[in-house]
């Protein structure tokens, strides 16, 4: 049923979304516009809340009972989507557009073998039998790149790995060749070398079948690397749309330009450049502000001329292929001109040891067999294999690695929330290793703090902001009467930069960055001397994961305190880290100071997670290195070095080397150690991933 | 699961030989003018207490000392010889053997009207002998088995109707949830929920038996069924059962649906162009039957409360009736092989929900 229509595949007019609840309707999407044409790659990039997923679920037409649209329309081929009976959209859905979701676990049903669903498509859409399909659903099991994709179809979903289950949701998706697909975050939930290999493949996928994409997303970086076209989303409305090459170089709205200078690029430093953060907050739906939307947030206001009109038009910029802008002042601002109230600050030097990890090791015993435990073989999971290094008071130290290399297990015997099987952790020369937290004084506690990943899930619902902070300090023996306690605590408030008045609030009332910002002030409360951060900001949005970065770095600089940073994106720890540990399946492959790390010799894996870390910008060149496979399973490593299945180097060794030893520790500089059987001319010749090209 | 049987028996065992329950029985076997002494002696001549102290039966039988001065030496408490008889009854100790007034052999494995000389050792359940029930007169293997029959035929026919009609109301409840459809058949079901049997069955009487007013549609009485159930005498009383449990099911399996269907695989598979009814019974159904699985199989135990109302109400001779025959009259052994039943029935579902929620749920292997 493929026809011969050559308009816009996707064209979206003034649409308008709205949700009704029984209080009031509040507007998803306002006056959006977007058209994609055949074969192109359109991002859809903005905030959370800002009405993105919305505008997808609109095109699916697929808005749950409450939402409706409420005006303008959407037309796939010409056809107007708003206009088709229940029949028809089905008749669309998964043949003509196909969705591919954030969750793959989620998005798959748990109770259907991968075949079953993968098969349904073509037999409900194409009246084909169940051979027909079983061999088509192979071929797109091939085409994603699965391995053994007999196996796969005969697994149900939660045998499969997160990319694995991942390329299932973009076989289905690609069942039908349909002429759009959406992408809802598509690998959000990923890791950055598997999210690296989806991306890729996503892209071949789209030239191969010629396939129009809708691409959503927070993250700039991405967008660059998969899309032709941008859409930049604020509050409901899209604020500027363009080519990339015209919205990444030549932005014409304040908002996007606060937005590129609250990512880290290379290049930002946290002393010399440090990010800017948006400020203020995202306005609610039901509450936004008369005008500009961006209006209260936005450097460039101007009272009694942004906030009068009632909505700011989309305005086309002269000399640009489609580039549009929502702001009334674009011919008055200097877009060049760099960002004020920028204030730069001293590199603080590094101070004497307090922290010393020797050879330490952590390994689990896990049953063979969980019903018949006591019986069956033991497996030894090795999570930390010899550790070693030093932290310095205020050094920020930063761990990287994917899920599973072991960051995690290191932080919790840290924290004494597990003991270590062998080596030892030195806290100011006394040994702390095999102490657990129970066991632990209170100073001890309160010197080794940690902030949480998810500030969603580690604030207790049901007691008040500021009783939370008092409770830690109550743990830590601060001061000797509730009214003390009370002074700290709101001092503690003026620290993280959240009003007094929040203290009597519940942590429900709060977003995601004010809970971060509790989170910290609870960490900071016992006076740490060394925190643990993990993964502090991915769970936050762009703008504010700025804000809240620049908060740890000051309170560091006044405390000298030491900062653990846990993370698995290489852009922040690139800008805030004075030293850099990398992390695979348990093993420090590369520690070194951050300028040694990010630049040639690299541990082959360094060098391919730095391949795969997108970044929002054009200037930049990296080479492309795409890791096969998934991270062997801890329970199961390979033999000899750790990455040596899905090493691009390995060949290079002579006498398979690399599949009988694990390789020695190598001190390639001063402070600079790499785990690699690689010889020392192949680490000369090494060339480095990311350039910026000159201008 | 052995150790949870034998402890549930235990139990049941101690409660029933309280001293209050076994005077009771000793009157109403005897006869109820009987002395304190008297029943005493009773007791420990047909081995449910330890004999009493042969002094105070030698001094009250001389006139040395009163009535009431025996009577307040007579042990009406803790007495060892119950764990005796717990392993008589288990059969892994020799039945208690004595004689009558009369000289007559008696023991606990003699039964009446057989040889006392063919009679063996060991007669507990071990070996298969469920004792005598004083009140129907009959070994209580005898008695129960047909009992057992009777209730099993019942909870079969409650089943088949409240199981697939439970679903069915549960999951059109659940597929849309907040519609009218939904609406009303939640209505019911919490009705039917809040509704006890023996206030459904008292007015299902009352409105559909009369022989004189109202819809005389059925029998009142479901004695007949026992030999012929038609549909005219047996389907009130399983009716009664059944809507009782009914609303419970249809309410666990509306909610887990509810939930299902708004899970993002459904979203997937709504917009992969699947129709509504395959939706819903292709993909949402098999998930939505995990959790209720385990709810419809503690039904079974719970029949066993409505069985006893039930069965009382519509005079059907099964195990509830039996339960409450046996216990008004205290007829320990009956009382004791019932529990043993419903212990076994328990446990046998429960194995039978775990079981079944692995081929449901394949996330959950046994391996």
């Amino acid at each position: 049923m493929k026809d011969d229509y050559d308009g816009p595949i996707l064209e979206i007019d003034n649409l308008s979304i709205s949700f009704f609840t029984r209080l009031r309707e509040i507007p998803a999407v306002m006056d959006f516009s977007v058209k994609v044409q055949p074969g192109e790659a359109v991002g859809l990039v903005g905030e959370s809340g800002c009405g993105k997923s919305t505008v997808a679920l609109g095109v699916m037409q697929d808005l749950g009972k409450n939402g409706r649209i409420v005006g303008g329309s959407i037309r796939f081929k010409g056809r107007n989507l708003n206009e088709m009976s229940q029949e028809e959209l089905r008749e669309i859905r998964g043949s003509e557009i196909a969705m591919i979701y954030q969750e793959p676990m989620a998005s798959l049903n748990p109770a259907m073998k991968v075949a079953q669903q993968l098969m349904e498509v073509p037999m409900i859409h194409k009246g084909v039998g169940k051979e027909d399909a079983y061999a088509r659903a192979l071929q797109v099991v091939t085409d994603v790149k699965l391995p053994d994709p007999k196996r796969i179809l005969d697994s149900y979903p939660h045998q499969l790995s997160g990319g694995q289950q991942q390329r299932i949701v973009i076989a289905l998706a690609l069942m039908a060749e349909p002429a759009l697909l959406i992408l809802d975050e598509p690998t959000t939930a990923l890791d950055v070398t598997v999210e690296a290999a989806v991306v890729e493949l996503v892209k071949e996928l789209g030239k191969k079948y010629g396939t129009s994409m809708l691409f959503i997303s927070h993250n700039l970086g991405l967008v660059l690397e998969t899309c032709d076209r941008i859409c930049v989303m604020y509050s409901g409305e899209a604020v500027e749309t363009g080519s990339i090459e015209d919205v990444f170089d030549e932005m014409q709205h304040p908002y996007t330009q606060a937005l590129f200078r609250s990512i880290p690029l290379p290049g930002a430093d946290k002393n010399a450049s440090p990010l800017v953060a948006i400020p203020g907050n995202f306005p609610l739906p039901h509450e936004r502000p008369p005008g500009c939307n961006f209006g209260p947030r936005c450097d460039y206001f101007e009272a009694g001329r942004c906030d009068a009109v009632e909505r700011v038009p989309m305005s086309k910029i002269p000399g640009n292929d489609r580039h549009n802008s929502r702001c009334l002042r674009i011919e008055e601002i200097d877009w060049a001109a760099p960002p004020q109230n920028v204030k730069s600050t001293e590199k603080p030097a590094p101070g004497k040891v307090v922290l010393k990890m020797d050879e330490l090791k952590k390994y689990y015993e896990v049953a063979a067999n969980a019903l018949f435990g006591s019986s069956g073989e033991k497996k030894v999971v090795k999570a930390n294999e010899t550790l070693s290094f030093e932290a310095r008071e205020s050094e920020t130290l930063a761990i990287v690695g994917e899920s599973g290399c072991g960051k995690s297990t290191f932080a919790k015997v840290l924290m004494g929330l597990e003991t270590a099987t062998g080596g030892q952790i030195l806290l100011d020369n006394r040994n702390i290793e095999s102490t657990p937290i129970e066991k632990r004084d209170t100073k001890t506690i309160a010197d080794v703090q940690m902030v949480f990943q998810n500030p969603f899930d580690t604030l207790n619902p049901s007691m008040s902001v500021g009783r939370q902070i008092m409770r830690a300090l109550e743990i830590f023996d601060f001061g000797d009467s509730d009214s003390a306690r009370r002074e700290e605590m709101l001092r503690l408030l003026d620290l993280v930069k959240l009003p007094r008045a929040f203290a009597e609030r519940m942590p429900r009332q709060l977003s995601g960055g004010q809970k971060q910002r509790v989170g910290i002030a609870r960490a900071f409360s016992g006076g740490a001397r060394i925190v643990v951060a993990d993964e502090p900001v991915s769970a936050l949005d762009v703008s504010v994961q700025a804000a809240v970065t620049d908060l740890l770095m000051e309170i560091q600089r006044e405390q000298k305190t030491t900062l653990l940073f846990i993370s698995h994106d290489l852009s922040i720890v690139r800008y805030l880290s004075d030293r850099v540990m990398v992390m695979y399946l348990g093993h420090v492959v590369e520690l070194g100071s951050t300028d040694q790390v990010f630049s040639p010799p690299y541990h082959p894996y360094t060098e391919a997670l730095l391949s795969a870390v997108p970044i929002a910008d054009t200037r930049v060149k990296k080479k492309h290195i795409v890791l096969e496979g998934d991270i062997p399973s801890a329970m199961n490593p390979p033999p000899g070095c750790p990455f040596q299945t899905r090493c691009g180097w390995k060949d290079k060794v002579p006498g398979g080397l690399c599949e009988k030893e694990v390789p020695p520790v190598r001190v390639v500089a001063d402070g600079h150690q790499i785990k690699c059987h690689l010889s020392d001319v192949d680490f000369a010749n090494m060339e480095p991933v990311i350039q910026i090209a000159a201008e | 699961m052995l150790l949870t049987a034998f402890c549930l028996t235990f139990l049941v065992f101690v409660m029933t030989n309280l001293y209050p329950n076994l005077e009771k029985l000793a009157k109403s076997e005897g006869n109820f003018r009987m002395t304190d002494i008297e029943v005493a002696t009773w007791l420990s001549s047909n081995g449910y207490r330890s004999p009493l102290d042969p002094q105070v039966l030698e001094d009250f039988r001389s006139d040395k000392i009163t009535l009431e001065e025996a009577s307040a030496k007579v042990n009406t408490g803790f007495d060892p010889r119950i764990f005796r008889n717990y392993a008589e009854w288990i059969g892994v100790y020799p039945g208690w053997t004595g004689e009558s007034r009369d000289g007559v052999p008696r023991g606990r494995c003699i039964l009446p009207g057989t040889d006392p000389a063919e009679a063996p050792t060991f007669c507990g359940i071990l070996q298969g002998k469920w004792g005598w029930s004083t009140v129907a007169k009959t070994p209580v293997s005898e008695a129960l088995g047909t009992r057992i029959g009777n209730t099993g035929f019942l909870m079969l026919c409650v089943m088949l109707l409240m199981v697939p009609s439970a679903l069915i109301v549960g999951v059109l409840a659940g597929m849309r949830e907040g519609s009218a459809l939904d609406r009303s058949l939640s209505t019911f079901s919490i009705t039917t929920t809040a509704t006890p049997e023996y206030v459904s069955g008292v007015l299902f009487i009352a409105i559909f038996t009369s022989s004189a007013v109202g819809l005389k549609w059925f029998k009142g009485t479901a004695t007949s069924a026992m030999d012929n159930a038609t549909f005219e005498n047996f389907f009130l009383p399983v009716l009664t059962i059944a809507l009782y449990g009914m609303g419970y099911i249809a309410r666990m399996t509306r909610a887990s649906m509810a939930e299902v269907m708004t899970a993002q695989y459904i979203r997937t598979a709504r917009l992969k162009g699947v129709s509504f009814g395959n939706i819903v019974m292709k993909h949402a159904l098999r998930n939505a039957l995990i959790a209720p699985f385990t709810v419809i199989m503690l039904q079974f135990p719970w029949l066993l409360n409505g069985v006893v109302i039930v069965e009382t109400l519509f005079q059907y001779k099964g195990v509830g009736w039996e339960l409450v025959r046996a216990a008004g009259n205290n007829d320990i052994e009956m009382l004791l092989a019932i529990s043993v039943v419903s212990v076994f029935v328990v446990l046998v579902t429960q194995l039978i929900s775990d079981i079944g929620y692995v081929y449901l749920n394949p996330r959950i292997s046994v391996t």
